[in-house]
């Protein structure tokens, strides 16, 4: 088991998502970040659907009841394991009572922490993610708290790191454009590079609000969550006022209420939306959004529907590379 | 029935496309999209179907299939006129507007240019035809609603609606099924269940049902 010693909140089991219900209104959940999450399991030899605990907020200290093989990946999350440094992206041993600490990242976004065989809670509606909003499905369909114990599922296949004490790691891998830490402001400053590909209302969008989407550097408002990163900058202008009738749409659509400012969706997303859609974060760079903490920057770029499926692809490439490395080496 | 035009196509990212309708809305046209909603998932690559008011989103696996090859394929089943559907249940809701679970219920009445009790009898009269479920989990998107009570959405969505709300979007009805962020005004409230997770099927509307709402009060 792990035993949650203190989180700073927002901590949640997730797994790749829960796919096929969108039709009743249900949401994927699932990570912020799928590509690190995704390393994380890969590093443990895990199935791609293993479950695993997103952490928001930090610190997060949890203790193994027994012994196994842990992943901690995405933000530059440092840590000590019984008053032993960690890195970040880093897979390892861990023996039962030991004490795993984990660190705010020095830049902000958000840690994984995978489990050989995967974080083992109830499946509801065909997924372990934590559905927040509806209130079910992961650990009691709430955060961790303090005191919560989570149990793991035996890996199917022996795990590599079992067979070295100190682990392996991969590169880490950190947001385009920048860092992101308090006082990087003014021109040149840091913000995302993000790409995205239009959306069915970008032409109904005025020249200077599609201008203003592209050239902006967007801060990311606290007001942000799971369901949607709100973005702070010029209002964005439509040349008429469109009441869109609703439809279904994907984390990642980047919708323009009334009010003109941005919100990029994410993995709570509402199923069904009705905003003006200027674009959509192409599925390569969510990761990228969800890793620049509230207070960081964003700037769009368009790509071309071949250079976004180009992206998807060399990222499903990386992860077949650490698959491998994950079977191979010590 | 008259033949359909080909929906407009729009991509939402790399692995969903969104479908819409051109030709007039209504009932015809939604039993188009069920019929494809239905259909497609069992089409190569493609992963879910979410029905919209008129409109259809696909979510495909773009390593297993293209954009295009879903495209052809909704297209030509978008021109197929649709089979017999069984017909929906009615599901009677008991509703008080206004108060603090309708705190837009007088928006509305302005907007409309109608008097609170126009508004909660025009509102109340109408059986709603559910047409899709979506937003979050059991809510129902209504069509049916009474063109005088058609009301924009809100220009700043609240951070928090609550359970039970009976709501307006535009021209369309709905009940917020969980507590949520929403644009829509809310004029009233229900204490039915629409959403549980553990049930089978795990919500209470379904495409293709009806709805009515039943006025047991009116706050102001």
């Amino acid at each position: 088991m792990i035993e949650v010693l203190s989180t700073g909140g927002l901590s949640t089991v997730q797994d790749a998502g829960r796919r096929g219900y969108r039709r009743f209104g249900v949401g994927v959940s699932g990570p912020l970040d799928a590509l690190a999450a995704s390393v994380g399991n890969a590093m443990l030899g895990n199935d791609p659907g293993c479950a695993f605990i997103e952490i928001v907020l930090f610190p997060f200290r949890v203790r193994f009841t027994a012994d196994t093989c842990i992943a901690v990946t995405g933000a530059d999350v440092r840590g000590t394991l019984d008053g032993v440094a960690t890195w970040p992206w880093w897979c390892m041993p861990v023996r039962a009572g030991q004490v795993l600490s984990l660190a705010p990242p020095a830049s902000g976004g958000v840690g994984y922490l995978c489990v050989a065989g995967g974080i083992d809670v109830p499946v509801v509606l065909g997924s372990r993610s934590t559905d927040l909003k509806a209130a079910f499905g992961g650990f009691q369909g709430r955060p961790l708290r303090r005191g919560d114990l989570v149990g793991w599922q035996a890996p199917a296949a022996e795990v590599r790191a079992s067979r070295s004490t100190r682990g392996f790691g991969v590169q880490a891998l950190r947001v385009p454009g920048g860092d992101h830490r308090e006082g990087s402001e003014g021109e040149g400053a840091a913000a995302t590079e993000v790409r995205v590909l239009p959306a069915a209302e970008w032409p109904g969008f005025t020249d200077e609000a599609v201008e203003a989407f592209l050239a902006h550097r967007w801060k990311i408002s606290p007001n942000s969550n799971r369901q949607g990163v709100r973005l702070e900058g010029p209002a964005l202008a439509m040349r008429g006022k469109p009441e869109l009738l609703s439809h279904g749409i994907v984390p990642g659509v980047v919708q323009v209420p009334p009010s003109g400012l941005p919100i990029v969706m994410q993995c709570d997303a509402q199923t069904a939306g009705g905003y003006p859609k200027i674009a959509t974060v192409i599925a390569a760079d969510l990761w990228r959004v969800a890793q620049t903490p509230a207070g960081g920057h964003l700037r769009f770029r368009t790509v071309t529907l071949q250079a976004a499926q180009d992206a998807d692809a060399a990222q499903r490439d990386y992860l077949a590379r650490v698959r491998r490395a994950a079977r191979l080496g010590p | 029935m008259t033949a359909m035009q080909k929906p407009s196509v729009s991509h939402l990212g790399t692995g969903a496309l969104l479908f819409a309708s051109r030709d007039a809305f209504g009932d015809a046209v939604q039993e188009r999209v069920w019929a494809v909603a239905d259909a497609a998932p069992a089409w190569p690559g493609v992963q879910e179907t979410v029905p919209g008011m008129n409109n259809l989103m696909v979510v495909f696996d773009p390593a297993a299939t293209t954009a295009a090859d879903v495209a052809a394929r909704v297209e030509a089943a978008w021109l197929q006129p649709p089979g017999q559907r069984s017909a929906g249940k009615l599901v009677e809701l008991d509703v008080v507007y206004g108060g603090e679970g309708g705190p837009d219920l007088a928006e509305v009445a302005r907007h409309a240019r109608l008097d609170i009790d126009t508004v909660v009898a025009l509102h109340s009269a109408a059986v709603y035809k559910v047409y899709f479920l979506g937003a979050h989990p059991g809510f129902g998107y209504l069509a049916g609603l009474d063109p005088r009570l058609h009301t924009p959405r809100r220009a700043e969505p609240r951070l928090s609606a609550p359970a039970g709300s009976v709501a307006i979007g535009g021209m369309q009805a709905g009940i917020v099924a969980q507590t949520t962020p929403s644009g829509w005004q809310l004029i009233g409230r229900t204490d039915r269940r629409f959403f549980d997770p553990h049930a089978e099927p795990c919500t209470l509307l379904a495409p293709g049902d009806h709805v009515r709402f039943r006025a047991i009060g009116v706050e102001r």
